[in-house]
């Protein structure tokens, strides 16, 4: 893939221990999906930053291919990709997203 | 299309328990395309594979479809 989009990829999922990749903002969401994401995050009351991919289309395009998935959101932690809604519900309930945030 | 995915899931993951269901309903108002759709697929082959990469072979199943015809898939994975 683009070598600049990735490096900007990697600076923003490196910028803070939980990052999201969400249509819209957490205050705004734009996605029923993206707006589940930031719900969960919100209600155990993990920090985190985002970028709203509406607002650019070739980091939009440029996820999708950098973390081999089609869809949006994606959750980062440690610069890791966690998954996306499902399976941060998954996560969530199962206890191990806390834990991941917290190592 | 539902049959489709089905054939292609179970082509993709042989003697897996495959289940399609059309979520569209009550997505109308969603200022897009494609159908919602929710996918259970339980399968000896996802064992010893994490979450993400399960998700990633059902998404590589349905790579065509994910394109255009499909909006949002939800999923659901099972070893057993």
């Amino acid at each position: 893939m683009n070598q600049e989009i990735k490096k900007i990829i990697e600076e923003k999922i490196n910028s803070s221990t939980v990052f999201l990749f969400m249509k819209g903002t957490p205050e705004n969401p734009q996605c029923g999906f993206s707006a589940q994401v930031v719900g969960i995050l919100n209600d155990l009351g993990i920090e985190f930053a985002s970028f709203d991919v509406l607002s650019d289309e070739n980091i939009r395009q440029g996820i999708k291919e950098y973390a081999n998935w089609p869809t949006i959101p994606q959750l980062y932690i440690n610069g890791k990709f966690i998954g996306g809604c499902d399976i941060v519900r998954e996560l969530a309930a199962s206890g191990e997203l806390m834990e991941l945030v917290t190592q | 299309m539902l049959n489709r995915i089905r054939q292609k899931l179970e082509a993709a993951f042989p003697g897996a328990k495959v289940q399609v269901a059309d979520t569209s309903a009550g997505h109308e108002t969603h200022n897009s395309s494609g159908a919602h759709l929710a996918v259970s697929i339980t399968y000896q082959g996802f064992a010893g594979k994490s979450l993400v990469e399960q998700h990633q072979m059902v998404y590589d199943a349905l790579k065509e479809e994910m394109k255009e015809q499909v909006h949002a898939l939800k999923i659901k994975t099972r070893t057993e």
